[in-house]
């Protein structure tokens, strides 16, 4: 439906926002997420006044003294100490993380940033570049789609974490030199940019199409009628109706971005030291998950609370912006012999 | 030739359960169909109609749907019968032919296949070979030209009329003593329309086949039907021979139904007429006569339920549910010296 | 027919052919470091750097040098250099495990994620709907670097009911091949099952409702022959498809991980361990055979699709 640039246009926003605070399960994920945007932000807080260690600090040869006594950060045969929650005033929370005795806690909560910096910035990139290829595409056809689609496509059908992999460890060895651009191989924007261009045409081909639905609709004619230029309709008008379509897939497209780095600085071809992201963490904690299964779990546990709750959101806001998405659905099952939830019996 | 009726339906009621309450679909229907004979069942969408034909046949058999009354096939009690002798009487005694080709056809399997799975569903001895022979014969029946290559095709590559001329072959694959056809012309263009309704009654005269036709629309059932009975909110408001229908409609909603009718033998009206208002929800009928709330003559005695009766001494098989008495009735039906319903006034 | 899987073909020569470009650009012009450099892997002599700059030409031309990457791809010119190692040779005998792993889970999730399926649509609204709902949303969200490690934890390491990881050849031992496989393929199809089910159970749910299915009863067809021969197949198609897409990813993703975690030597793990190393023949062996056999997989299932729905063929056509 056209929207209208009235004051009315605030009606279909405040609707929306009810009716996702009607639906309890994303609204409590909702606040499971931003507790976790808290928790890593408060990183460097924890680190100052509680841990008093940064993430990459190493305290091998240390001793604590947890409740009076003296114990070994990392123990001769190199077992890390294990999580002392309070026991020593916060220092080592949820114990160390490796023979090298780096807080586990800390290093959570600054690699927490990195995941989440990475997920957020891939997704705003990749929705951005999405939005204007599915515009200029839907909006123009003819060759401008043509060329688009089958970039789109090729992009599609290649077997990107292989290749994300592949493209990661080039430029962590090599760095980027790309013209007047150049990039150390450790910077955190090459994972951030490969995810993005690979995770494009994710969002960039439902975009097209709706773009194209919208381009013939009614109140496009209208507006060219009225003399409005190109600029004008893409962003005037069409735009502002795949608005939700939008924040729907920018939400899913974090969770996306994050399982993908994740699963690449896993196998390190995306974080690189000193930098640590919960997916460095695990290559860690697998290695010692015989001896402390926390530090392999802890940081796979994160992602998933994260990516689950995003999932969550973006569901709860198709719900909340698309409503009729689920009367269609609704309507299906009206009188036609099926009106009735299954399982009932007439008396 | 046999003397009962071939079909007896007594009191058939259907009611399903819904989220907004129990809805009866079908209110007391009750008709009799002889060997040979063609009945048009007309209303509009919700009258009934096609749950009624469905029914014949149990596909609206369901956990939420309770059905009641008699269907006899020759004798044969259908509303009872066991899954087994459901499905060997579907197909063989009883076919159906329904709306939408398109959709009606499995698009991933060719239309001779989905014939051939009929007729060797029912006739198991029967070699594939056979049975695409007589797809063949059933095509050429049915006037599909090319019907060695067309037996290969699937649905997609069909015209709608040829579709549905397809169709229509499964049904006689295995030469049924019944047609049902819902709404057989609805989905096609004009002229195809009138094209399937020349074959409909073409198959009628040629094999003696007994048809129900299944419309809304009252200028296809001039053409092929021998009787008519009128359906509204579940319940026949009115029935009777064609000629009775169309000369001496007894019941308002028949007058809005030939009112409404387009026809080149008249001059062109203004606004094409329509009957105001729309069809009921099932789940909130209004006391008494189900049209009352679109009717413009209704009076006092309307409240009172009125019972299907033949209300006119010379014709004992027209009945009719309305308490105006004949006279008035033939007074009331001319709008404009035409048959037809006026707006109520209200 | 023939049209459309000749067009497929075509297609898939032009994806390969951009991912080529893409492993030569991105390991050999993008890179600020010398790509010989590179090449030569950590412990290069300057002596081995320059007569890698001579055998792959990178005086030359970009197109020239592009060439002769080519012509080391197909002609096993393709090797490590530390030591010395054609790579399509170490690849392609370590595809036995990757495809004991992704064919055994692959077979493990369809059977049950389309068993469960059916029966799931068949009972719709039971408890057995319900339970699925519940294990598929979580399977979708457990990563498989979380739930690797938590049965690994709890099943090798505690329980010790399974080994830890390491493959066993078939040939060698086929009861230990199966032992040391369970846990992996248990990883794998967890997080499939529930997907799967859910998606047949959909897409049945759906076809049971469309008037082809009603025309089938009016034929007087058994309930089960209506319910294979009409509901499931069509159901299957979407199902199919799914499946083909999702196996190529697996191979190419959520098995690099899977193999790495459980210390499977399979192809997935040669290209862990050929990041972890910093190697980069390796790693554009594995990407360029690993992409290959990606885009063959998805040829062929849009192929087998064409063949299962009459109307891609055509539409196809159409479309032109």
């Amino acid at each position: 439906m056209p929207v209208e640039e009235t004051s009315a246009e605030r009606g279909p926003w405040s609707l929306a926002l009810r009716r996702f605070l009607r639906n309890r399960l994303a609204v409590f994920f909702l606040g499971v997420f931003v507790l976790i945007v808290l928790f890593v932000l408060a990183a460097p807080l924890w680190a100052e006044h509680v841990a008093e260690t940064g993430p990459n600090e190493t305290h091998t040869v240390e001793q604590l003294t947890v409740d009076g006594e003296k114990r070994d950060v990392v123990t001769v045969e190199g077992k890390p100490i294990g999580p002392q929650w309070f026991g020593a005033g916060g220092k080592f929370f949820l114990g160390a993380d490796s023979r090298l005795g780096r807080d586990e806690m800390v290093r959570l909560m600054y690699g927490g940033r990195t995941s989440l910096l990475i997920g957020i910035s891939a997704a705003l990139i990749s929705t951005l570049l999405a939005v204007v290829l599915g515009l200029l595409a839907g909006f123009f056809g003819g060759r401008v789609d043509t060329v688009i689609a089958r970039v789109l496509d090729t992009i599609w059908s290649l077997p990107v974490f292989l290749i994300g992999l592949a493209v990661g460890i080039a430029l962590a060895v090599g760095g980027l030199k790309l013209g007047p651009l150049e990039l150390s191989g450790g910077s955190l924007w090459i994972p951030i940019g490969i995810i993005s261009i690979f995770t494009v045409p994710y969002i960039a081909r439902p975009i097209r199409g709706q773009v194209l639905a919208l381009s013939r609709k009614e109140f496009v004619e209208a507006a060219v009628a009225q003399g409005a230029g190109p600029l004008r309709l893409m962003f005037g008008e069409i735009l502002p109706n795949l608005a939700s379509t939008i924040i729907v897939f920018f939400t899913l497209m974090i969770a996306n971005a994050m399982l993908f780095e994740a699963g690449l600085s896993f196998l390190g071809a995306a974080v690189q030291p000193p930098n640590s992201s919960w997916g460095t963490m695990i290559n860690v904690g697998v290695e010692l998950l015989r001896i402390q299964p926390l530090l392999a779990i802890l940081p796979g546990a994160m992602i998933m609370l994260t990516v689950l709750s995003l999932n969550i959101i973006g569901d709860g806001l198709r719900d909340a912006l698309d409503p009729r998405g689920k009367q269609k659905m609704d309507a299906a099952l009206q009188f036609e012999a099926q009106g009735a939830e299954p399982g009932t019996v007439l008396p | 030739m046999s003397t009962g009726p071939l079909l007896s339906v007594t009191d058939l009621r259907v009611a399903f359960a819904t989220e907004g309450g129990t809805l009866q679909a079908v209110d007391g229907v009750s008709f009799d169909l002889r060997p040979g004979e063609v009945l048009a069942i007309v209303g509009e969408s919700g009258s009934g109609k096609s749950v009624t034909a469905q029914t014949l046949i149990g596909l609206t058999r369901s956990k939420n749907a309770r059905i009641e009354g008699s269907v006899k096939l020759a004798g044969e009690e259908l509303t009872t019968a066991g899954d087994v002798d459901l499905r060997r009487l579907r197909g063989e005694r009883i076919a159906m032919v329904f709306q939408d080709p398109m959709t009606s056809f499995n698009p991933v399997y060719r239309i001779g296949n989905q014939i051939v799975e009929a007729i060797r569903a029912h006739q198991p001895d029967a070699s594939k070979q056979q049975a695409r022979t007589r797809v063949m014969e059933l095509f050429e029946a049915v006037g599909i030209p090319d019907a060695e290559q067309r037996v290969d095709d699937y649905p997609h590559e069909f015209s709608g009329g040829m579709r549905q001329r397809a169709m229509i072959a499964m049904a006689l694959a295995l030469e049924p003593e019944v047609l049902i056809a819902d709404e057989p012309t609805t989905a096609l263009d004009v002229t195809i329309q009138a094209q399937i309704l020349r074959l409909l009654e073409q198959l009628n005269r040629e094999r003696n086949l007994a048809t129900i036709l299944i419309t809304h629309d009252l200028g296809v059932v001039a053409e092929i039907a021998d009787r008519v009975l009128v359906m509204y909110a579940g319940k026949v408001v009115e029935q009777g021979t064609l000629d009775e229908i169309f000369y001496d409609p007894q019941h308002p909603y028949t007058w809005g139904l030939l009112g409404s009718l387009t026809r080149i033998d008249r001059p062109r009206p203004e606004r094409l007429p329509q009957i105001a208002g729309q069809p009921p929800s099932l789940l909130d009928l209004p006391e008494g006569c189900p049209f009352r709330p679109r009717c413009p003559h209704e009076f006092s005695k309307c409240p009172q339920y009125p019972g299907l009766e033949a209300r006119l001494p010379e014709a004992a098989g027209h009945c009719d549910r309305c308490w105006l008495t004949p006279e008035e009735k033939r007074a009331k039906r001319l709008v404009e010296g035409q048959i037809g319903l006026e707006a109520p006034s209200r | 027919m023939t049209r459309f899987v000749v067009r497929r073909l075509v297609g898939m020569v032009a994806v390969l052919f951009a991912v080529s470009v893409i492993v030569f650009v991105v390991f050999m012009v993008l890179p600020k470091q010398n790509p010989a450099q590179s090449l030569a892997g950590k412990n290069a002599t300057p002596l081995l750097v320059e007569n890698i700059e001579e055998e792959w030409g990178f005086n030359e031309s970009l197109p020239h040098q592009y060439l002769t990457m080519m012509e080391k791809v197909f002609t096993g010119g393709l090797v490590q250099y530390e030591p010395r190692i054609p790579v399509d040779d170490e690849i392609v005998k370590r595809i036995p495990a990757t495809f004991s792993l992704t064919i055994g889970a692959a077979a493990i999730w369809l059977f049950f994620g389309l068993l469960l399926g059916y029966l799931s649509a068949v009972r719709a609204g039971g408890w057995l709907d319900r339970i699925l709902t519940g294990v598929s949303i979580a399977g979708i969200s457990i990563p498989v670097f979380l739930l690797a490690p938590v049965l690994i934890y709890v099943f090798a390491n505690q329980l010790e009911i399974f080994p830890n990881g390491q493959y066993v050849p078939f040939s060698e031992d086929p009861w230990e091949w199966a032992n040391h496989l369970i846990l992996p393929w248990v990883t794998l199809a967890a997080l499939s099952i529930g997907f799967y089910s859910r998606v047949l159970r959909t897409n049945m749910l759906d076809a049971m409702d469309e008037d082809y299915v009603r025309t089938a009863r009016a034929k007087g067809l058994s309930e089960r022959h209506v319910m294979t021969r009409h509901v499931l197949r069509n159901s299957l198609i979407p199902v199919v498809t799914l499946f083909g897409l999702d196996f190529g990813a697996t191979i190419a993703g959520t098995a690099i991980i899977t193999e790495a975690i459980y210390d499977l030597d399979g192809v997935g793990f040669y290209a862990a361990l050929a990041v972890e190393k910093f190697e980069l023949p390796q790693i554009m062996g594995v990407t360029l055979y690993g992409a290959f056999f990606v885009v063959l997989m998805n040829t062929l299932v849009d192929v087998f699709y064409a063949y299962l729905d009459p109307r891609v063929r055509l539409g196809e056509a159409a479309s032109e």
